[in-house]
């Protein structure tokens, strides 16, 4: 049939069976915006701005497990996604980002709102089109999305000219299960060595690694991202359990093992707990799971582990050896390498080991205040009210420090927050992005003061859609975190850090059309918690917490994991 | 192993527009300099080969390989050891020779060279030589006191000696296409 470029994107969208797109309309997207009228089934949430939509996109794909999709328009709305795509890079979450660009023979002109956005994205995707013939537009965008939820997934970005969007060719309707079969996608899957259908780790490798595990006597367990993004939970619980070793958890990684169960030692690295971060100098090996190695966990790689064998279990053979160096690896898809594990382990008992590292602390303890809220009353308040499987967004600071070391996560996915690349102002959007697609859960949206001022436009968004996203603001009037490193590395002084000014989150809240509550003691948090959680309301809860808490454990950059600045 | 000495690069790639600035901007990012870079298209006309030579330790150098492997674009990536590789790059040498003597000696030491006279003009002599960077060296040392007027090179290209190609089908080859492309 012939259809435009545009037709042929909304089709291509509905083979993919998307059913959500978050952007913002512009010159250059002009018609596939018309074209979208014409799909009823594809729903568009319009946010303030196009970071708030690739942030939402980013966070629908890693609550829901599928791919987010974001539009915008040429220029700036094409610049404004990519703080959101490097945010989604560097947590491999797969977005397919549709930008438009001016018609083909104006590019290069400096015509208005143009820009080499494929130029500009190069680093930070996994792989990016110029679709130049809108006969190839097809083709590009089921490479796209396969490229994005495939292997070790991650964004994608598709640029097509207006003109390509207003010219028509024939397109012929196919099914998923066939776009492996032609056009590029098949090309790219003929060339490779592995059997697309069903990749299999090396049986060989799973066989040394458990070997060596049978060997160890204080074997421990890394859950990293990887386990989040493969959805393997219950391998990896079961995993842990049969080997009977004590599990550090990453910041990505949290929400793959039960934060409850017995054998979690809670967070590793430079706010890691003293238990997890002992156990990783002590241990004899130690088996990390979809886990990088960053400069937050592996603080410094030489001495990291020092008495272990490591062994990486990854699907991306490009993370071997590339921050410490690995004594074996395996590569697979985390869920199927636990799965070939367990078949072949037995129950074993690391008793003497497991005493010795849950010797140590696993949670900080922090001063009860009198006259504040402290982080930690603010947590057990939210873990208390909120439904056990309550998704949590947060934004980047010692808020989500916070969060990750006093809340539970019970599942892959529950937890969105920005660990790569650490971006202030990801919370709001992401939590959009998780409440619309999860509309029957309630999703609590924990920030600081700071973050929550760089994105909070989004409030616009969430009134319109009527989220009742729950936003629980962790006012110390202060860039909480840096503040922390000046406290400890610049001798106290303080520099640009104190937001002694505005806004009146509780006005601004109302100015926006949802609730605004001010708390200052548990029992106001509980009320108000209360409130917009039974109620299923929007909120911006403004706990006022003191200036100077530190988050504790603290490991310094660079440092060796068991010489805490502060603990 | 921080020794910094030179790697050779060879890497595989689909003949399409934006590719070479996929795989230079790896270098580009961890501030290398690329000191030779050939590229041209292969008997599979979509298919193009590039030949990298940098200077590194063999930790990065193993990193920019990993790296590279990563690219949805590339094919395949192989280090050629030195020991083990056919380097080859053409130079084309544009040197003064105001004189019938001038030119008689620039043309003896050109056949020494086995390098080809391409073009004579009444004030200039072309040269090209077909070799790898010791002999270029060697005959820009002879020619510099004629006076150069102008010295261009492909950049190296290089193969593997003997039956071994680049599109060996290895393990590794196997554990980097696991992760890379599509499940």
């Amino acid at each position: 049939m012939q259809m435009t470029g545009a037709q042929i994107l909304m089709e291509c969208l509905t083979e993919q069976r998307v059913d959500t797109v978050f952007g913002y309309p512009g010159g250059t997207i002009l018609h596939v915006y018309d074209e979208l009228l014409n799909y009823p089934g594809i729903r568009h949430i319009l946010t303030a701005h196009e970071q708030g939509a690739c942030h939402a996109a980013d966070g629908y794909a890693r609550s829901t497990g599928r791919v987010g999709v974001c539009f915008a328009t040429s220029g700036p709305g094409a610049t404004n996604l990519v703080t959101g795509i490097a945010t989604a890079y560097m947590d491999s979450s797969p977005v397919v980002c549709i930008t438009c660009n001016v018609d083909l023979p104006l590019l290069g002109k400096d015509s208005f709102q143009e820009v080499d956005i494929t130029g500009v994205t190069m680093p930070i995707t996994k792989c990016n089109y110029l679709v130049r013939d809108v006969s190839d537009l097809a083709d590009t965008v089921r490479e796209a999305f396969a490229i994005a939820r495939g292997g070790r997934p991650g964004p994608v970005l598709i640029d097509i000219p207006k003109n390509v969007t207003t010219a028509t060719t024939e397109y012929e309707p196919l099914s998923r299960s066939q776009h492996g079969k032609t056009g590029k996608l098949g090309q790219l899957m003929k060339r490779s060595s592995q059997d697309f259908k069903a990749p299999e780790p090396d049986y060989r490798d799973i066989d040394i690694l458990c070997d060596m595990i049978r060997a160890s006597e204080k074997p421990l367990v890394i859950c990293g991202g990887g386990v989040v993004r493969s959805r393997a939970d219950w391998e990896f619980e079961e995993f842990a359990n049969r080997i009977d070793a004590p599990v550090g958890i990453t910041v990505m990684g949290a929400g793959g093992f039960r934060g409850l169960n017995k054998l979690a030692t809670g967070l590793v690295g430079m706010h890691g707990s003293q238990a997890s971060n002992m156990a990783v100098d002590a241990c004899d090996l130690l088996i990390a799971v979809g886990c990088r190695f960053s400069d937050r966990v592996a603080l410094q790689p030489a001495s990291f582990a020092g008495n272990a064998k490591i062994v990486q279990i990854d699907i991306d053979r490009s993370e071997i050896n590339k921050n410490v160096e690995t004594a074996h690896h395996i590569i697979g898809d985390a869920k199927r390498v636990l799965q070939l594990l367990n078949e072949r382990l037995e129950q074993m008992d690391h008793t003497p080991w497991k005493d010795y590292v849950f010797s140590f602390k696993t949670v900080t303890e922090y001063d009860e205040a009198d006259d504040r809220l402290t982080p930690r009353q603010v947590l057990d308040a939210i873990a208390r009210i909120a439904p056990r499987d309550a998704i949590f967004a947060t934004d980047v600071g010692q808020h989500q420090m916070w969060a990750l070391q006093h809340l539970h996560f019970e599942y892959s996915g529950q937890l969105v927050t920005s660990g790569g690349f650490g971006t202030m102002g990801f919370g709001l959007g992401a939590a959009i992005g998780a409440q619309v697609g999860n509309p029957d859960k309630v999703v609590v949206h924990i920030t600081g003061d700071g973050s929550f001022r760089m994105n909070l436009n989004e409030l616009s968004t969430e009134q319109y859609y009527d989220l009742p996203i729950v936003t629980v603001l962790f006012n110390n009037g202060a860039l909480g975190m840096v503040r922390q490193w000046q406290t400890l590395t610049c001798n106290g002084r303080h520099s640009q850090t104190t937001l002694d000014r505005g806004p009146d989150f509780v006005k601004l809240a109302e100015a926006y059309g949802i609730a605004g509550r001010r708390v200052t003691d548990v029992e106001q948090l509980e009320a108000a918690l209360h409130e917009a959680i039974d109620g299923g309301r929007g909120m911006v809860i403004d706990c006022a917490i003191a200036t100077d808490e530190l988050v504790r454990p603290m490991v310094s950059g660079g440092g060796r994991i068991t010489e805490f600045m502060v603990d | 192993m921080n020794e910094i000495k030179r790697h050779t690069l060879a890497v595989l790639v689909d003949n399409e527009a934006g590719v070479l600035s996929r795989v230079a901007r790896l270098f580009s990012g961890k501030g290398y300099n690329i000191d030779s870079l050939a590229v041209g298209t292969t008997h599979d006309p979509a298919v193009s080969r590039i030949t990298i030579e940098v200077l590194t330790d063999e930790k990065q150098a193993r990193l920019i390989c990993m790296q590279l492997r990563k690219l949805i674009c590339v094919h395949s990536v192989k280090r050629l050891a030195a020991e083990h590789a056919i380097r080859r790059e053409l130079v084309l040498i544009k040197v003064s020779a105001p004189t019938h003597e001038i030119r008689n000696e620039i043309i003896q030491i050109a056949n020494i060279f086995r390098a080809s006279i391409i073009d004579v003009a009444t004030e200039s002599l072309t040269i090209a030589l077909i070799g790898d960077d010791s002999k270029a060296e060697a005959i820009q040392n002879l020619l510099d006191e004629f006076g150069i007027l102008e010295l261009v090179r492909t950049g190296m290209v290089a193969l593997e000696r003997g039956q071994y190609t680049i599109d060996e089908q290895t393990k590794e080859k196997g554990e980097f296409d696991y992760g890379k492309n599509v499940l």
